[in-house]
């Protein structure tokens, strides 16, 4: 037998999971001359893949995320360079924060950030059966998102694979790889140019080419308001994310429920659900801080502005709010009459 | 609605009831009025003493033990003074500074910290 042909009875023999193993190490970034050692893949998405590394002069764990070696191309790379852009002016507890952005040997671009040890969100809520402990993680996601907008960047991409809660409970938002700066953030930071950076584009700027422009549909089918979903990137404002927001609420509130559990829905959550995933961004709420401020009008017992209620649902909410002290003052009452009726006979 | 003045309405309102179930015995009936403005008095400490109470501490068992107990002191110098009726007034006083013991702790509003 040839070597040739031993060579090639071998490759026949190869399985699927050698050549992944195979693929995988080609396309590892050659971290040579960087500051940081390569421990394994963490995640792998369109755009790049994410490693954790170790930072040999720190000697800390991060998260390198360098682009795919098949989608080395410049456009994307500016992509990454914008993602990572876009971290470093969201300095929040709930935002994952960006440490080092630079180039690889192979001419990759890179970027590290904390790594974040903890579960996806669609993965943490299995463990977790309480409405309000639920409601407190959306709460926390609102938090880092109304701050994103504050700043004037829209995540776009808002879905429970996107968001990461650690293991002292933090809530991190992750993959901002499809923000959009918002051109009004832009013109407000005139001072923070520097010529020799170039400055964040604001999306829909014809005259970038790193954005996702109009007709260009980026986002996750069922998180995505309609108006992302058809394309119309200039219309994009925090209204969008509020309608991932209220597709994420919802997800919050019927996924992974305990076996026999009953249904988390009443009537205040569905309405503070249709109200963020409202068709017409005019019906949705302006802010994030509006939803945000309804969840914990409802985690307080209180009346939300979503849902306009009849006197059975005051009562029911009143019920719901104070029913330890009712039952409290019936078993009060009755121990009263028992004692009467003892006493006399 | 702060703690002392939550804790006062409960226990005059919880005291009032419990005055008003002297009705039922017709031995006391003549005195109905003196006792239910007594027990509404008794009520109130207890919930004052309660409203207090939580001010200072933050612990729903704590502030049970407290109002049982308050309720309980309360309720007994009542009953010595008559000499009659231990357990129709000192169980019915006890519960009551329990609940409000409860209801201050859960459901009164902390004082605003200055700034």
């Amino acid at each position: 037998m040839s070597v040739a042909s031993v060579a090639q009875h071998s490759m026949r023999h190869l399985s699927d999971k050698a050549i992944t193993r195979l693929r995988s190490g080609a396309e590892a970034p050659d971290l040579n001359g960087t500051r940081y050692r390569l421990i394994g893949e963490v995640g792998r998405g369109g755009m790049g893949v994410v490693y954790a590394a170790e930072d040999e002069i720190l000697q800390r764990r991060v998260a390198l995320k360098v682009l795919n070696a098949s989608r080395f191309e410049g456009g994307l790379a500016n992509r990454l360079l914008r993602e990572a852009r876009v971290l470093a002016r969201l300095e929040h507890p709930g935002i994952v924060p960006v440490h080092e952005v630079g180039t690889l040997a192979d001419g990759r671009v890179f970027y590290t950030m904390k790594f974040v040890e903890g579960k996806r969100l669609d993965q943490y809520i299995e463990s977790v059966d309480s409405t309000p402990d639920r409601l407190r993680i959306f709460l926390r996601i609102c938090d880092a998102v109304a701050f994103a907008h504050t700043r004037g960047v829209l995540h776009r991409d808002l879905k429970p694979a996107n968001v990461m809660v650690g293991p002292f409970g933090e809530v991190l938002v992750m993959d901002w790889g499809l923000a959009k700066i918002l051109a009004d953030a832009i013109r407000d930071e005139p001072d923070r140019r520097d010529d020799s950076i170039p400055s964040l584009p604001a999306d829909g700027d014809d005259s970038n080419s790193w954005g996702t422009g109009h007709g260009r549909v980026m986002g996750t089918p069922g998180y995505m308001s309609p108006e992302q979903a058809s394309g119309e990137i200039e219309l994009l404002d925090a209204r969008a994310d509020i309608f991932s927001l209220g597709a994420l609420l919802r997800y919050l509130l019927t996924e992974h429920l305990p076996a026999g559990s009953p249904s988390r829905r009443d009537r205040s959550l569905d309405a503070i659900c249709a109200k963020a995933c409202a068709t017409g961004r005019e019906q949705r709420y302006s802010a994030v801080q509006d939803l945000a401020a309804d969840v914990s009008r409802y985690l307080d017992g209180l009346a939300v502005s979503a849902h306009s209620e009849s006197i059975f649902d005051k009562l029911a909410r009143f019920y719901r709010k104070y029913r330890f002290f009712i039952w409290l003052i019936a078993a009060y009452l009755l121990m009263r009459v028992l004692l009467i009726v003892v006493v006399k006979h | 609605m702060n703690k002392i003045l939550l804790g006062l309405l409960i226990g005059a309102a919880l005291g009032a009831v419990d005055g008003c179930t002297a009705w039922f015995y017709p031995e006391v009936r003549a005195q109905l009025a003196g006792i239910i403005v007594g027990s509404t008095i008794k009520g109130l400490i207890a919930g004052v003493a309660a409203g207090i109470f939580a001010r200072k501490v933050n612990s729903i068992p704590l502030g049970i033990m407290f109002g049982l107990a308050v309720g309980f002191v309360l309720a007994f110098l009542v009953a010595y003074m008559q000499h009659d009726h231990y357990i129709a007034i000192i169980l019915p006083g006890s519960i009551v500074g329990l609940i409000v013991g409860y209801a201050t702790q859960k459901y009164g509003a902390a004082p605003a910290t200055a700034r």
